[in-house]
């Protein structure tokens, strides 16, 4: 077999990132948010476009709607809940339109492999009335790149890329045949108020212009080259995008097949020409019947989520077992699957050892007595409230730290906190926040407590980075996401600069002061800001010193245990410190915990 | 040819298999893998699935028919066994990384004989190897992962001098050479150990 060289075998997320820089794109904006990160991981290594992590997504989104109104081609990219945040100015940016292309990628999360929800972001593009873009496979996602520029300056929109998982996260085949090409070197903004400033006497008529482009890109998606029919027999015609389209061409292949890469709006005549060209017509899609009401107000006969599950992400096995399910396929068909082995120990991640959070959520637990929740009968009120952010540290609700009552989205564990201290209860609230979620949307939430006269406990755990996605930079990190050293965002004195009037900073590796720090800050009546200092374990290389266990000493009491260590084991009912795992002198927080001084080098 | 890589974050499962999709790329074939981790974070279970055929539709391979199976680590074997295809070859590493819970004493890590019970519900074709001692004796624990390839290897319909090429071009200058030693000392071991 010969190849031709022009071959890649490409992550979605990479041929994402090549694809929109052929495309000649000038601008990027993103924050991280899992499956999104690698794309402006992979757009930061081209030193001749301008790209940037965000504090958040709507930053991102409105940077890259200036970028397109001077009439460059601008991308923004996040994940799912990453366009609920940027929801705002996205749905603006249909109003006004753009001039140079500005495509909006977002990366769902079918299966929650990692997210706080599982939700179908294919609406946004109905809410918003933009055209959406849905690739099949790494290939898919280059070519579709090329037509979503061009989409975007022909109708004078947004548009939006809809990824999953499963397509951003899978490396396939690509022929990447494009090269770069940039239209417009040159920007300029040209004073346009009628497009750009939505007054009311403005804004009217843009919607009305919005419900006409609508109709103008139902027409062309009509004849979109992209949206494919792929004939065979003439029984089963199957409409499906996006990667529900692999697992149903692997489970049907004797079916013809309406394959749509553009999802919104819908081709009409095209799919009731295909509906009329089968006897029988289903709709394959992950999450939500997204594609069957569309087609169904068509008045087209069509099932598909009376068996497609509605939750998850879907399989072969899935798709196999619906179709019996729904009669297409003959029991036969049904696959001889085993059990997964049971009784097998489960492996959920966990802080890393020597993880900065780690010693702080050890207080928390002491203090507030935590494990005596896991005890209660019934709901039990706790001695102090922890309300939770997204990060890394979300990690430290599992056991034996168990230190989250709340986790919802980016920054409102702040919010929540104040909503309880205001609501009056008992107990002590504490809130808990990463760096970069601190910057992301925890600064709002400050401005908030300071504002209103909070009485409660602010962690920021600051280990410089963004630890979660891969250790992105951020605006407190003083490096650029091109990795140029630029201006620092000083959490320290913004605190101070709002009005944080008890703040303290604290070393997260030394147990006596984060323990003295809480205890202060939690006896005064006021708002009480603890910066909680350490480097991401990740991210420190020098691991000298591992510690040991003296077994002499030793009497088995358990109480390093207590922290969760992934270095500190039992071994036949002996405590054991993996010297591989430990991270020495960057952390020694055991060394400090043991009442029987056993621990050391 | 579906495989399923399995182990725990931090062993370089992921960039295994990308060198497997990159040498089945080059030697002409279609493929198409994905890599199903937890949240990221180190420690956790990581799975990657690697198809390669004349076309390949599905990124994932669906359980009960995979060819075979490459556990970095004992547990993680078990605990994909349900998407093996009645007489699957399987290459575990005969290497033990407890869980917290099992660190903790609140669970046992199970023994190799409920390992290979799990696995020989579907084939008997298990390669048990000490990859770990291997790799160490020859000078890089880091090198595992390609140790790893070089016992796949054996079964793959992929030609050595391409697998050669796409390990050289994924390292750097300073550990080429050793990862290339460590690819043929895991064929070799192959070749010696017995079908457990």
């Amino acid at each position: 077999m010969n190849t031709p060289k022009t071959l890649q075998l490409l992550s979605g997320n990479e041929a994402l990132a090549l694809g929109a820089y052929h495309a000649g794109i000038q601008l990027a904006a993103a924050y991280p948010g899992t499956p999104s990160t690698e794309i402006m991981e992979n757009l930061s290594r081209f030193k001749d476009i301008y790209a940037e992590w965000s504090t958040n997504e709507k930053v991102a989104m409105e940077v890259g709607m200036g970028a397109a109104y001077t009439g460059v081609r601008a991308m923004v990219s996040m994940k799912h809940v990453g366009l609920n945040v940027a929801s705002d100015p996205f749905m603006a940016a249909s109003m006004t339109g753009i001039i140079g292309g500005l495509v909006v990628v977002c990366a769902d999360d079918p299966q929650i492999h990692s997210s706080q929800n599982e939700q179908d972001n294919r609406h946004y593009a109905r809410l918003a009335k933009v055209p959406m873009l849905e690739p099949g496979d790494s290939q898919d996602v280059y070519d579709l790149m090329g037509y979503a520029f061009d989409i975007s300056e022909e109708f004078d929109t947004p548009v939006l890329f809809r990824t999953t998982t499963r397509i951003a996260h899978s490396k396939s085949v690509v022929d990447a045949k494009g090269v770069r090409t940039v239209k417009n070197a040159s920007p300029a903004f040209h004073f346009n108020v009628q497009k750009y400033v939505m007054l009311p006497v403005n804004a009217l008529p843009r919607h009305a212009f919005i419900e006409k482009r609508l109709l103008r890109l139902k027409e062309y998606a009509e004849t979109f080259p992209m949206n494919k029919i792929i004939r065979n027999g003439r029984k089963l015609g199957i409409v499906t995008s996006g990667v529900a389209y692999q697992y149903a061409r692997e489970v049907f292949p004797k079916a013809s097949f309406l394959k749509l890469g553009m999802t919104w709006p819908l081709p009409e005549k095209m799919i009731k020409e295909f509906a009329a060209s089968v006897d029988r017509l289903i709709v394959i899609e992950e999450l939500d019947p997204f594609l069957q009401d569309n087609i169904k107000s068509m008045g087209i006969p069509v099932t598909g989520k009376e068996f497609i599950p509605l939750v998850g992400e879907l399989n072969t096995r899935i798709v196999t077992e619906s179709g019996i399910g729904a009669g297409l396929l003959p029991e036969t068909e049904k696959p001889d699957i085993l059990s997964p082995a049971d009784g097998l120990p489960r492996r959920p991640p966990l802080l890393c050892p020597g993880c900065p959070h780690t010693g702080i959520y050890f207080t928390l637990n002491t203090l507030g007595q935590r494990n005596k929740l896991l005890e209660a009968k019934g709901p039990a009120e706790p001695k102090l409230i922890i309300t939770g952010d997204i990060g890394c540290y979300t990690l430290g609700a599992y056991p034996p730290l168990n230190v989250l009552d709340t986790t919802a989205c980016m920054g409102a564990g702040i919010g929540q906190a104040m909503g309880m201290e205001k609501a009056g209860v008992k107990s002590k609230v504490v809130a808990v926040i990463g760096d970069s979620t601190f910057m992301h949307s925890g600064i709002t939430g400050l401005v908030d407590a300071v504002y209103n006269d909070g009485h409660f406990t602010i962690l920021i755990l600051d280990n410089h980075t963004t630890a979660m996605t891969g250790h992105q930079e951020h605006p407190g990190t003083g490096i650029s996401a091109q990795g140029e050293p630029t201006n620092a965002v000083d959490i320290e004195s913004l605190c101070r600069g709002i009005g944080v009037k008890d703040l303290k900073v604290v070393n997260a590796f030394d147990v006596k002061a984060l323990r003295d720090a809480l205890r202060d800050s939690l006896a005064q009546p006021v708002l009480s800001v603890i910066i909680v200092r350490g480097a991401c374990a990740m991210q420190v290389k020098k691991r000298a010193n591992p510690r040991k266990v003296d077994a002499e000493k030793c009497v088995q009491c358990g109480y390093c245990l207590k922290l969760g260590c992934g270095a500190i084991q039992t071994v036949d009912g002996k405590v054991f410190i993996e010297p591989s795992l430990c991270a020495g002198d960057a952390c020694g927080i055991c060394q400090q915990l043991c009442p029987q001084k056993a621990i050391g080098i | 040819m579906d495989l399923l890589i399995t182990g725990v974050g931090g062993q370089g499962v992921v960039l295994a298999s990308d060198i497997i999709g990159e040498t089945a790329l080059a030697a002409g074939f279609d493929v198409k893998k994905t890599d199903t981790l937890g949240m990221a974070q180190r420690g956790g279970s990581v799975v990657s699935h690697v198809r390669l055929a004349e076309k390949v539709n599905s990124p994932l391979i669906k359980e009960g028919t995979a060819d075979l199976l490459l556990a970095f680590e004992k547990l993680e074997a078990a605990r994909w066994s349900h998407y093996l295809a009645p007489g699957a070859i399987v290459i575990i590493n005969d290497y033990e990384q407890p869980p917290l819970s099992v660190g903790l004493g609140q669970v046992k890590y199970p023994s190799n004989d409920d390992i290979a019970a799990a696995l020989k519900r579907r084939t008997d074709k298990i390669y048990f190897i000490d990859g770990n001692r291997k790799v160490k004796a020859l000078g890089n624990v880091r090198t595992l992962n390609i140790f790893m390839l070089g016992c796949f290897s054996v079964f793959a319909p992929l030609d050595i001098a391409v697998w050669q090429e796409s390990i050289s071009r994924r390292m750097a200058d300073n550990i080429r050479e050793i990862n290339l030693k460590a690819f043929a000392a895991g064929r070799k071991e192959i070749e010696g150990v017995r079908i457990g």
